[in-house]
């Protein structure tokens, strides 16, 4: 296993991997808790759009938190959008328009 | 453990699909003939009847049948797990020979996502078995008229690996023309060729595969020539410059069937020039098969990665993502990021911009920790 997957035991396709340099190892200087805190942040930018928030859960799980006090707890990053879905009673769709130019216009107002 | 050991430790599981009356088990028999491939254990998918002509087989005990040639045959008399999970430890027990490889048979009608979801979730089975090829086969007499009528028919092919055309002494040249035609428009990335007398080739067909470090790179070659070859540029069909997004003119060009269980589905490629950011590339992956899960029939890889000096190779069937590879070297002196998608309904246009958000994304919040 990679060492800068989230946590030793995690099979998650995009957690694990064979290769030391899988998530860019040496010159990202990433750690692994970096690695998981980084995706935390990814998520937030999308999840932001449908007013929900992800957070790290002692290296091991996710949570899942809505804006009215909701929460729930999840193992890996594809168990975060069904979840999400749930919450908020509709779909969470990376192609839809609304969506992409929201992200969009988010990276342009970073520069 | 390496992930070139762990691969050579895991058995390969090839699963054998194709229509009803398309030729499955005759071609099994003749890869099985091959002394290569004697050491092959067989699960068949069928209720009922054992589908393998009985001069190949003969009943050892309950459930468990052994090849003349030396394989071993055992129906799938409960669900997959279970019986994958008794063949392995019967092997492991020494009750059963030491089989080096699996092939699984499905009936016509199966859909095989599911056997492939078995090989890559189940924590016991993927710790024994690994998925090899997907081999589909198409009766040239039939073939096109259960792809019009059968959506499981036009599954099949879709997400095979090894596309093989049966009855080819049976069918007309133009009509098989036009069905290899038809196949390759479907899963240009697979390797298609026709069973007919001696050209079969079962090292082709079940050994050289993707998860196999002898052959991986030759694979990975494939598809690159497939892009190149079958599917449309869309650099050439970009209109001016810049950021506009790619148009696909070969969705007008051919004709629409509605009719046609594959006239929704079509094969694109996305080629991306800056390297992409492997957590924003996950975490749209994910995203994307849970909305699209049903229409994302299969997503083939090679990814140029931010910090990563080797390809990274990646592999979906639907929703199931096989654990990414990475090659030892760059295939050749192009570096670009390459995406294959047999998809139903979505937009080569969609989907590149909405990778393209993802990435950018990525690029913006990454700080190290």
């Amino acid at each position: 296993m990679c060492g800068l997957c989230g946590v030793l035991g995690a099979t998650h396709w995009s957690d694990s991997h064979a290769s030391p340099e899988a998530f860019g190892d040496g010159a990202g200087g990433r750690t692994r808790r970096g690695e998981r805190l980084y995706r935390v942040r990814l998520v937030n930018e999308v999840l932001q759009g449908f007013a929900l928030d992800l957070s790290d859960f002692q290296g091991t799980s996710f949570v899942v938190s809505s804006r009215t006090g909701r929460s729930e707890m999840v193992g890996d990053l594809m168990a975060v959008w069904p979840t999400a879905e749930q919450m908020i009673g509709r779909k969470l769709d990376p192609l839809d328009p609304e969506v992409v130019t929201r992200l969009e216009q988010a990276v342009d107002a970073r520069g | 453990m390496s992930e070139s050991d762990r691969e050579i430790r895991l058995l390969p599981v090839n699963v054998l699909t194709g229509f009803l009356g398309s030729g499955k088990t005759t071609l099994l028999g003749r890869m099985l003939a091959s002394p290569a491939f004697a050491e092959t254990a067989v699960l068949i998918n069928e209720f009922g009847e054992v589908g393998l002509d009985h001069h190949l087989i003969e009943q050892v005990d309950e459930g468990v049948l052994l090849l003349r040639s030396g394989c071993i045959c055992c129906t799938i008399r409960s669900d997959l797990q279970d019986s994958l999970r008794d063949l392995y430890s019967r092997r492991a027990r020494g009750q059963i020979p030491q089989f080096k490889r699996l092939v699984i048979e499905t009936t016509g009608l199966a859909d095989p996502v599911p056997i492939v979801s078995t090989l890559l979730s189940d924590p016991v089975i993927c710790n024994h078995f690994r998925l090899g090829n997907i081999i589909c086969t198409v009766d040239a007499v039939n073939g096109a008229g259960q792809l019009d009528r059968q959506p499981e028919s036009v599954k099949q092919a879709a997400i095979a690996d090894r596309l093989v055309v049966t009855k080819v002494d049976l069918a007309a040249r133009g009509r098989i023309a036009a069905l290899r035609a038809r196949l390759k428009r479907l899963n240009p990335a697979a390797v298609l060729s026709e069973a007919d007398n001696a050209a079969i080739d079962p090292e082709l067909l079940l050994a050289q595969d993707l998860h196999d470090p002898a052959h991986k790179a030759a694979e990975v070659a494939r598809w690159l020539e497939a892009e190149a070859s079958e599917l449309p540029d869309p650099r050439r069909s970009r209109r001016g410059a810049g950021n506009e997004q790619a148009h696909d003119h070969s969705a007008h060009d051919r004709p629409a069937d509605v009719n046609r269980h594959d006239a929704d589905i079509s094969a694109f490629a996305l080629t991306f020039d800056r390297p992409l950011d492997w957590t924003a590339f996950g975490i749209w992956l994910s995203m994307l098969l849970q909305a699209h899960g049903e229409d994302v029939l299969r997503v083939k890889g090679l990814l140029n990665v931010v910090d990563v000096a080797t390809p990274v190779v990646v592999h979906a069937v639907q929703h199931l993502i096989h654990p990414p590879l990475h090659l030892p070297r760059w295939p050749s002196a192009d570096r670009r990021s390459r995406l294959v998608f047999i998809a139903r309904g979505l937009s080569r246009e969609s989907v590149e911009r909405s990778l393209n958000a993802f990435n950018r994304l990525g690029d913006r919040l990454h700080e190290p920790v």
